[in-house]
């Protein structure tokens, strides 16, 4: 067994790489509007707001309890009977966010609600309306307490975001199959393939821990926490 | 007449906390509510400005009805400052972003304008040096100052506090009620539940005790320390002195 990496698989992996962190990127940032919205639904939409409530909640408990695969596949072969056809990126992409959207959802609501009561309360008394002590004082605390299982997330997302493979996007995981089918190397290219997520998973880690030490709030122990 | 609130009424489940209060408040005066914990204090204050909902009767600022369902109730709370037993001030914004805070999203004030006015305020209760600081960064008496600032700022036409002194170290009560009493003096309108007694006395137009969800007595301080007319008020001021002591 010759476990000699080759080089002429750079490129190829490379542009897997830019795919998966593309893939990985679009969909968790466009879930967190998303999955903000959700949250903040499933908070606080009570009285007119009470169907959206509903609606929100469906949708997160549909996503969370169907398997991300199903999904993709759903989406990819089964929307087209439908007359909706998109191409296997976009179809990857739109699982990963409808997905992420929903498991974000969740993140944000326990951030929301451990923000304590009186924030609002005070907010309210200003003469703030709902909506604008939302926005200027609820989820400014609630981002910064969100970053941890936030960033759980996202590690999940770095790897989740190699099933799209199964459709034909060539990410990573999509360019490792092809080169091991065609050099049968498969025990080289995987564990370099290993290497090449756990670089982008610290990358991103790094990331999240200066973000989290930048937006910390002085004088407290932990962010957002009185 | 300034606050007029007429029969309030409020229930939670089978505990009915409010059994229909009346009373009224001129402008420029300064009330102090007291009574045993339970009694609907706090619940009658939030209802003044409906963070609580009250369940029947009718409240007015000047001449507005607030209670009613047409009223535009963010702007009515913008002109009745509310001081909470623990501050809230909020967490992540400097002292200067909390005052700024209504001034701006409320008030529509620019930046500059809000700025030079909030400073104005943290000047008032002597905080002006501890602008850029966080509220984690400040001792109790601190930011209930800053949250007195906070609501100055907003210009309002009476303030409601809560039990404002209640979470505070004892020795962090004196800078907190100095600067309530320089608003009475200032010519506030107030409205004050608290247990310090030596405050009421001083500061206050008139005491409103109360038990039970009802006002059983009220009356300027002298005549309520001195002569009270209900057993009840006797005894429960005899109970506070003996906790708190008479005087400050």
């Amino acid at each position: 067994m010759n476990l000699a990496f080759s080089w002429d698989w750079l490129p190829r992996l490379s542009q897997g790489l830019l795919l998966t962190l593309e893939l990985t990127a679009i969909s968790m940032a466009l879930g967190a509007v998303f999955g903000v919205l959700l949250a903040v639904l499933r908070v606080y939409g009570r009285g007119p707001l009470y169907p959206l409530y509903l609606l929100a909640s469906a949708y997160v408990h549909f996503f969370r309890g169907t398997p991300l695969l199903v999904q993709v596949m759903a989406i990819y072969y089964g929307l087209p009977t439908l007359g909706i056809r998109f191409t296997p990126f976009i179809s990857g992409l739109l699982a990963l966010t409808l997905n992420t959207a929903a498991y974000q959802a969740e993140y944000f609501r326990g951030a929301i609600q451990s923000v304590r009561a009186g924030q609002m309360q005070a907010a309210l008394a200003l003469g703030l309306t709902r909506l604008q002590a939302i926005r200027y004082v609820i989820l400014p605390q609630a981002l910064r307490l969100v970053i941890p299982p936030w960033s759980n997330e996202l590690i999940y997302m770095v790897k989740g975001s190699a099933v799209v493979y199964l459709i034909g996007v060539l990410e990573l995981m999509g360019q490792a199959k092809n080169i091991a089918a065609r050099t049968f190397r498969h025990f080289e290219v995987y564990v370099v393939v290993a290497m090449f997520y756990l670089a982008l998973i610290l990358v991103f880690t790094l990331i999240l821990r200066w973000v989290e030490k930048r937006t910390r709030i002085p004088g407290l122990g932990v962010p957002g926490r009185a | 007449m300034l606050l007029r609130v007429e029969d309030l009424h409020k229930r939670y489940g089978k505990d009915e906390v409010l059994k229909g209060v009346s009373f009224s408040l001129e402008k420029g005066e300064t009330k102090v509510i007291i009574g045993p914990s339970g009694t609907g204090k706090s619940t009658l204050l939030r209802c003044i400005n409906r963070l609580t909902e009250p369940d029947r009767g009718k409240i007015w600022l000047e001449d507005v009805e607030i209670t009613s369902p047409r009223v535009n109730i963010h702007r009515i709370r913008a002109q009745i400052g509310f001081v909470f037993q623990d501050f809230n001030l909020f967490t992540h914004l400097t002292a200067l972003d909390n005052v700024r805070l209504g001034l701006m999203r409320v008030k529509g004030l620019s930046k500059q304008e809000a700025t030079a006015r909030a400073m104005q305020e943290l000047a008032r209760v002597g905080l002006a040096d501890k602008a850029k600081a966080y509220p984690a960064e400040l001792s109790g008496g601190q930011q209930q100052r800053v949250s007195i600032a906070r609501a100055l700022a907003m210009d309002p036409k009476l303030i409601l506090f809560d039990e404002p002194t209640s979470a505070l170290d004892p020795e962090l009560i004196g800078e907190v009620l100095a600067v309530m009493e320089d608003l009475a003096k200032s010519g506030m309108t107030m409205l004050v539940v608290t247990h310090e007694m030596g405050f009421a006395r001083t500061v206050a137009d008139e005491i409103i005790f109360m038990e039970k969800g009802v006002i059983v007595e009220q009356g300027p301080p002298e005549q309520l320390f001195r002569n009270p007319k209900h057993p009840r008020t006797a005894e429960f001021l005899r109970r506070i002195t003996d906790l708190y002591g008479g005087e400050r």
